[in-house]
């Protein structure tokens, strides 16, 4: 089956998927004024800091908008899928797919937590799947 | 804010292929049918046209519409980035030439065959594929997140959630658009109407978009001149001057997925480029009879509506339910169609229609039009004009 496109990784951008290998969901942080974004780039938009780490989400957000993509095929994905903006209890928000529950049942608001899924054994991505409040 | 381009340069000419789903020849050949008619249109020569503008992802270079056409001397070639975010971008660069005086006559231009050839529709899929849509594709594409239709959805989905909004709200403006095109003989879907219920059963795209939430995928070009206002006054066709021409981007701007500001529910580089366009031009939006909203895909009409202040925040569905966006209402839109009706020419057919209403020369001429806002596209860096009689 296709596979989608792995995400071009660079000086930006490693930490986020070495830390999805590893199991955790990574929010850039600035070393400056402590500002985290998503997604990563070099440079704090609010003091301009180069300097930056990162910090371990808990992994539980909500759904913040999905959308449930039918057409057209895409790589292999078997159609209905959704894909949601989440946005994370740390207030940053990323995209990723909700899986483990039918689309239909899927809404705005709904409490997700992260699932890490594989793709070959040399990345991860960072899915979402219902939880219980 | 004002930039000093209200009024100091006018679109004179306008030129067209027809509109298909398969031209059968290059977009090279495309390009200089176009531009031709246009410098035609314009009582231009190609001799008279120094320069020549249009989108960062138009396959033709400048140099080779201009060696096609002859023209001897260019001394202004431009591009404009961000897909069709660009067209009345490609406008406000040839105003600044002319006003400035670094051109004489101006050329814009979009020429494809983005349905027999690269169609946009299909997504960013696979290598090579990210020069429709170029962005940072790694928050994206690993999960299938690909098509313009999805990225527009994502929007349009928090908008319903915010406003109330339904489908059968987006579907109306559909409606309008196919109304139009049903009495515009070039538009794709001339004399084909359609009714809400069959918005409503059209297949699902991307929920909560359907089929006919989605703007065609067609063939074809558009050209525009653009000269002085000075110059404009003496040639054949009443100008259709720029009262007013910006561009615009804001905040954590990304290329159709802005989804990481405080709140996603607008799109607030449409505003700057509406403050801009009532600025420089002096106008309110009473001042509008009709005006073309760019229209890939319905739920950015109605936002679009409530960033230029045609009506306040949340309530676009209540002045679209109202009939005000149909021919008879307080402001018609897409009177040729839009790009649902008519074709998908990357917003620049939108521009020429709306010299068409100024001209008094629409299949669906509007009464006693002195302006008319044009906006570019949605989602992404995006631009707009007023344009109006001399």
């Amino acid at each position: 089956m296709a596979q989608p496109p792995r995400p071009t990784m660079n000086q930006d951008s490693a930490f986020f998927w070495e830390g999805t290998l590893a199991g955790e969901l990574r929010i850039q942080r600035c070393s400056e004024c402590g500002r985290l974004r998503h997604p990563p780039g070099p440079m704090c938009p609010t003091c301009n800091s180069l300097e930056w780490d990162s910090v371990v989400a808990s992994g539980r957000g909500e759904v913040y908008s999905f959308i449930v993509h039918h057409h057209p095929p895409v790589y292999g994905l078997e159609t209905p899928f959704a894909v949601a903006v989440v946005a994370l209890e740390e207030g940053t928000r990323i995209v990723g797919n909700v899986v483990g529950r039918d689309p239909s049942e899927i809404e705005v608001g709904m409490p997700v937590e992260v699932r890490f899924v594989p793709v070959d054994g040399e990345w991860t991505l960072p899915q979402w799947q219902p939880r219980e409040e | 804010m004002t930039n000093g381009l209200g009024n100091r340069a006018a679109i004179v000419g306008i030129g067209a292929t027809e509109f298909s789903k398969a031209s059968g020849r290059s977009e090279l050949r495309l390009a200089v049918e176009a531009t031709r008619a246009a410098i035609d249109d314009a009582g231009l020569t190609p001799r008279e046209i120094d320069g020549m503008v249009t989108f960062t992802m138009d396959s033709n270079e400048e140099i080779a519409v201009a060696r096609g056409l002859g023209i001897p001397r260019l001394t202004h070639f431009s591009r404009v980035h961000y897909g069709g975010g660009a067209a009345c971008g490609t406008v406000v660069q040839a105003a600044m030439a002319v006003a400035t005086g670094v051109c004489e006559a101006v050329v814009c231009y979009r020429a494809f065959n983005e349905r027999s050839g690269r169609r946009f529709g299909a997504g960013r899929q696979g290598p090579g594929a990210d020069a429709a849509c170029a962005q940072p594709t790694d928050w994206n594409a690993p999960f299938g997140f690909v098509t313009p239709a999805a990225w527009v959805a994502m929007f349009a989905r928090r908008y319903m959630h915010e406003t109330g909004a339904t489908s059968e709200d987006f579907g109306r403006v559909a409606i309008a658009d196919r109304r139009h095109a049903a009495s515009n003989p070039a538009a794709w879907f001339f004399e084909r109407p359609i009714t809400l219920e069959e918005h409503q059963r059209s297949r699902w795209i991307v929920e909560p978009l359907h089929l006919l939430d989605c703007c065609q995928e067609s063939d074809g070009a558009v050209a525009l001149v653009v000269t002085s206002a000075e110059r404009a006054r003496d040639l054949p066709h009443p100008p259709a001057l720029l009262k007013a021409a910006a561009q615009g981007s804001w905040l954590d701007q990304e290329m159709m997925t802005s989804y990481y500001r405080e709140e996603i529910g607008g799109l607030p580089e449409m505003g700057l480029v509406g403050d801009q366009l009532w600025q420089m031009s002096g106008l309110t939006p009473a001042d509008i009879q009709t005006a073309v909203i760019y229209d890939h895909f319905t739920p950015f009409v109605l936002t679009q509506l409530e960033e230029l202040g045609f009506c306040p925040r949340g309530e676009a569905r209540h002045f679209i339910a109202d009939g005000n966006i149909e021919i008879g209402g307080a402001l018609p839109i897409n009177t040729h169609g839009g790009q649902l009706g008519e074709a998908y020419i990357h917003g620049m057919n939108g521009i020429a229609e709306a010299v068409r209403q100024v001209r008094g020369a629409a299949v669906n001429q509007i009464d006693g039009v002195e302006h008319v806002l044009v906006t570019a596209g949605t989602g992404v860096p995006t631009s707009g004009l007023i344009v109006g009689q001399a």
